[in-house]
């Protein structure tokens, strides 16, 4: 059998055997499981493309290279990770009478068939299915992100909802402009859409409709990168859903996001050749890892700070595949991974904590390291990967390509710098009273599962470290694929 | 007789142009709910004669089913909203109407001259619509920014689906059936979706106006 | 000039002149039909200009000249717009005098001495009226020009009789620009004659009204020209309309005959176009005052969607 059958079926019908299973008891174990799967066969699936090379699956319709599987390896981890760590996390917030059974169905449902959005979005070889695929991740969410009914959680899924919704219909709108310009290319039909072939004949696509669909398409995905100025749904989204779906959101779906651009900038940077796509993903990513870094530093709600960080590592990222070239593209392929383990333990940690307090306004969380030690540890650990201290991973992929910048843009490190400057200044003076400090909090009721958080934070330990051969030379094709 | 009907659709396409128009002008909610199956009835109609002009089979389908979903299925689902919700002579907008018309002439020529250069590229039976449908798009948007309820929202991003099918089924002859299939499915699930959420947010507010969803702002 | 158009140019104003009160009459008679209502004979508006005639005119004190000239320059205004319009030949001697943008101005000329007239009494009705009706007129004008520029473009001119003769001499083709033109035109004809939704013709209801309010103060022969002048004004406008959306029957210069032959055609036209008149103003309520601003507005802007679409699409 095709592991790509596995990776994609599990948990699709994971949603549903939920779905079905309802609230009962091992419901959280179930979905865990089902995510379990799910990255075995993904790790198959990467052995087999590491060994034998691009694969497409299924006449054309599937398409994994190095630049995908790598991306299906780290969601199915993730999201493994997260089921871990939303078992105890979910039945707290039952405890405390957040969730009832309904609700538990609903997430664990959902949270399955988001998974298996995501991937569908990875691994499609057809750029419409990409767009069909991230809108259902999308719905998948938004009754997720409302399902605390309070007036907060209500807002955030309807801004998350309309102006994804907006901003995916732009993106949209550039997949029609683009099967215009590959329907006068290579013919209609079913073949036109799909990125393998768009990809051969790149060249022979009309440069004016290109450029006019990239614009479409860099609004389009960019909201959902959280590029600024459409980005005001993601801190909502991620500050009022339930932890778990914040560390995927911004774990997982914007690198989705990102990767869905980045496929497109491939084509138009073949069509146009004169770097207009990379300077447009310059400018919005600097503009957003400025903004972001600034509106940082007032938030008060812990999940929306880190919201905000998010946002900004997303800027940097962006940034830095506008750069293009083989070490800058290289450096934002390494920065997705470990933003996205750190950012997702960092949720993890955070989640409790605000469990903990009751609360997730900054100034009531306080003294972690007195209650749960590990907690506090694993909050400050992420925190300082996250502001890319060394010796994490973030540390190596943001210091590559600030030495790029230097060289292909140098007018844009003083931003860079003052934004990174500005942000580590925000984050670590807010999470240093919440992990020591005093308090008169009691510990939680569950323990909390604290393994995915140290589990995240050594694997980006890893990656600032030592870089194993394969993955190198994973990245080095993957980042060539991107080209530019 | 093909030249008329490839006329038509660019009448059908004006239709939708002007349609949309009469949305941004409407107070009514119900109103804008008629509006908006009049738009699917427009924007089936021109996909089936784009279907009989190409030959393109598919577009059968496909206009049957945007008959079905748009004119038949996703207005009787708001009818029902409405009536449940008790909201039908809703009549607020945030800025007066007549000047969201001129903002509304103003991105119909942005959207014209954004598409003049492409438009004159395409050999499709339709090609100057990509301008209107990107123009309908926009209008859409627009509506959306400036409508303070919940349902005229609704209404409006359902109208830049429209606008969207139009472009697809117009400037390309359709895309792929199974892209179709997709795109028809997330509406129809978003609709489903978006009507839960408004008896959510009535639930929790005892009113479906948006500017409630206002607090959470940057401090 | 020829004969044939000299004696094509006379027939039309004289036929003008003869039909609009009966024009007038159908529409009033097919409306009260449509509200289920006994309607008053076909023939009943020239029963009231026969009688209007007859009276004594009766003139304010203080009215000034204009006061008594309004009328005249009214229904000259009225009449030589009727001459222009090419209702039955497009081969007229007045046709290459007067364009479209001419044809608004004549409008226009009726339009500001009927208001400086309302006006000149002093009463605050007569102001009223003035002023309400200069609104729908600063409004309507341009929405107007915009109609009569979108078949400019499609013909290449701005001549009324170029611009019926081009389109009737194409092969039958849908014209996208041409069908919102013609929603446009309809609403801005509403509202320049005085019609439901925008006023109501048959009231003189202080606070809706707007054309009654101008002319409250006329009577007599005076008033008969008024009112003739309105008939001639709906003829006109009606005509246009015809021209310009349905332009099939109309004679071109060099066939004398088919003037015989469009004359039944334009009857007919009239005919249908006077029910559907009707029908309109049956299906609508009167709308209140302060939306006849927006009612215009969308008018205008349907016009210039017509001039942008013609532009983008080339049709």
């Amino acid at each position: 059998m095709d592991p790509l059958v596995l990776v994609l079926a599990t948990p699709l019908l994971g949603g549903v055997l939920l779905g079905l299973w309802g609230h009962r008891e091992r419901a959280g174990e179930l979905n865990a499981g089902m995510s379990l799967l799910t990255l075995a066969a993904s790790v198959w699936l990467t052995v087999i493309v590491v060994r034998d090379g691009p694969l497409t699956v299924w006449g054309e319709w599937f398409f994994v290279d190095p630049l995908n599987v790598f991306l299906v390896t780290l969601t199915a981890f993730v999201g493994f990770t997260t089921s871990l760590f939303s078992r105890p996390y979910m039945r707290i917030e039952r405890d405390h009478g957040k969730m009832t059974p309904g609700r538990m169905r609903l997430f664990h449902s959902m949270y399955q068939l988001f998974n298996g959005m995501m991937l569908v979005a990875l691994t499609t070889n057809n750029l419409g299915i990409l767009w069909v695929a991230m809108e259902a991740a999308t719905l998948t969410t938004v009754l997720l992100v409302s399902v605390y009914r309070t007036p907060a959680s209500l807002e955030a899924a309807w801004k998350y909802f309309i102006l994804c919704g907006v901003g995916i219909a732009q993106a949209l709108f550039g997949t029609i402009l683009l099967y215009l310009a590959a329907e006068r290319a290579i013919g209609g039909g079913e073949g036109a859409l799909l990125w393998t072939h768009l990809a051969q004949s790149k060249h022979l696509l009309d440069p004016g409709i290109l450029s006019l669909a990239f614009v479409f398409l860099l609004l389009g995905y960019g909201t959902k990168v959280g590029l600024v100025p459409v980005h005001n749904w993601l801190p909502d989204a991620h500050a009022e859903g339930p932890t778990p779906i914040s560390a995927v959101l911004s774990g997982l779906l914007l690198n989705v996001a990102l990767y869905a651009l980045l496929r497109c900038k491939v084509l138009a940077d073949g069509a146009l050749a004169n770097g207009l796509p990379g300077r447009m993903m310059i400018g919005f990513g600097l503009v957003t890892v400025v903004v972001a870094a600034f509106f940082l530093s007032r938030q008060r709600d812990v999940k929306r700070m880190f919201a905000y960080s998010s946002i900004e590592h997303m800027g940097l990222m962006t940034f830095a595949f506008g750069l293009g070239g083989p070490i800058a593209n290289f450096a934002g392929l390494l920065h997705m991974t470990v933003h996205a383990l750190v950012k997702s333990a960092i949720f993890f940690a955070v989640g409790h904590a605000a469990q903990k307090a009751g609360s997730q306004a900054m100034e009531d969380i306080r003294g972690l390291l007195k209650v749960n030690p590990t907690v506090g540890w694993g909050l400050m650990l992420g925190s300082l990967a996250i502001l890319g201290m060394p010796p994490f991973g973030v540390f190596a992929s943001e210091f590559l390509i600030l030495t790029t910048a230097m060289r292909e843009a140098p007018w844009a490190t003083p931003f860079l710098l003052v934004a990174l400057g500005v942000a580590f200044a925000a984050i670590f003076g807010r999470v240093q009273p919440m992990v020591f400090g005093e308090t008169s909090l009691r510990p939680l009721a569950h323990p909390p599962a604290l393994l995915p958080v140290f589990v995240h934070l050594g694997l980006a330990l890893l990656l600032g470290l030592y870089i194993p051969p394969y993955l190198d030379g994973w990245y080095r094709q993957a980042a060539q694929m991107i080209g530019g | 007789m093909n030249t008329l009907l490839s006329q038509s659709i660019n009448l059908f396409a004006v239709v939708l142009l002007v349609l949309a128009f009469a949305m941004i002008a409407q107070r009514r909610i119900l109103t804008l709910i008629h509006l908006f199956t009049l738009q699917g009835a427009a924007l089936a109609a021109a996909t089936l004669i784009v279907g009989y002009l190409t030959g393109q089979h598919h577009l059968y389908f496909s206009g049957v089913l945007t008959f079905v979903l748009k004119v038949v299925l996703i207005p009787i689902l708001l009818h029902r909203v409405i009536r449940r919700l008790n909201v039908r002579w809703d009549v607020e907008t945030l800025f007066n109407i007549p000047t969201t018309m001129l903002i509304g002439i103003v991105l119909v020529i942005f959207a014209f001259n954004l598409a003049a250069p492409i438009a004159g590229l395409s050999e499709s039976v339709a090609r100057g619509t990509l301008g209107i449908a990107l123009a309908c798009v926009l209008l859409s948007f627009l509506m959306m920014i400036v409508r303070a309820k919940a349902v005229p929202q609704v209404i409006g991003f359902l109208s830049m689906e429209n606008g969207l099918f139009f472009a697809a089924t117009a400037a390309t002859s359709g895309m792929p059936m199974i892209v179709e299939l997709g795109i028809a499915f997330d509406v129809l699930v978003g609709i489903l979706i978006l009507g839960v959420f408004m008896f959510q947010i009535r639930e929790q507010f005892d009113s479906l106006d948006i500017r409630h969803l206002e607090k959470l702002k940057e401090d | 000039m020829s004969i044939v158009g000299l004696f094509a140019q006379l027939l039309a104003i004289l036929l003008a002149l003869a039909l609009a009160p009966l024009l007038t009459g159908w529409v009033n008679q097919w409306r009260a039909w449509l509200q289920n209502r006994r309607a008053p004979g076909l023939l009943q508006p020239y029963r009231v200009l026969h009688k209007l005639f007859n009276k004594e005119s009766v003139v304010a004190e203080h009215a000034t000249p204009i006061f008594r000239v309004a009328p005249y320059i009214m229904f000259g205004c009225m009449a030589l717009a009727c001459g222009i319009a090419p209702t039955l030949s497009t081969d007229l001697p007045l046709a290459p005098a007067a364009d479209a943008i001419a044809l608004v101005g004549l409008f226009a000329l009726a339009r500001v001495f009927i208001s400086l007239a309302a006006m000149d009494i002093g009463t605050s009705f007569g102001t009223l009226g003035a002023r309400r009706e200069m609104l729908i007129g600063f409004l309507a004008e341009p929405a107007l020009l915009m109609v009569l520029f979108s078949a400019s473009l499609i013909t290449q001119s701005t001549s009324l009789a170029m611009i019926v003769e081009t389109l009737a001499h194409q092969p039958f083709a849908i014209y996208p620009s041409l069908a919102v033109a013609g929603v446009a035109f309809t609403m801005v004809s509403l509202a320049e004659n005085a019609r439901v939704p925008v006023d109501n013709p048959a009231t003189h209801l202080e606070l809706t009204m707007i054309h009654e309010a101008l002319i409250l103060e006329y009577s007599g022969r005076h008033l008969a020209l008024v009112e003739w002048a309105a008939s001639l004004k709906l003829f006109a406008y009606s005509c246009i309309g015809l021209a310009l959306f349905v332009p099939w029957g109309v004679a071109e210069a060099g066939t004398p005959l088919a003037i015989l032959f469009a004359i039944p055609m334009l009857v007919v036209k009239l005919a249908v176009g006077g029910v559907l008149l009707a029908l309109i103003e049956t299906i609508n309520a009167k709308m209140r005052l302060f939306r006849v601003p927006e009612f215009l507005a969308t008018a205008f802007l349907l016009a210039v969607i017509a001039l942008l679409v013609h532009v983008l699409l080339g049709a």
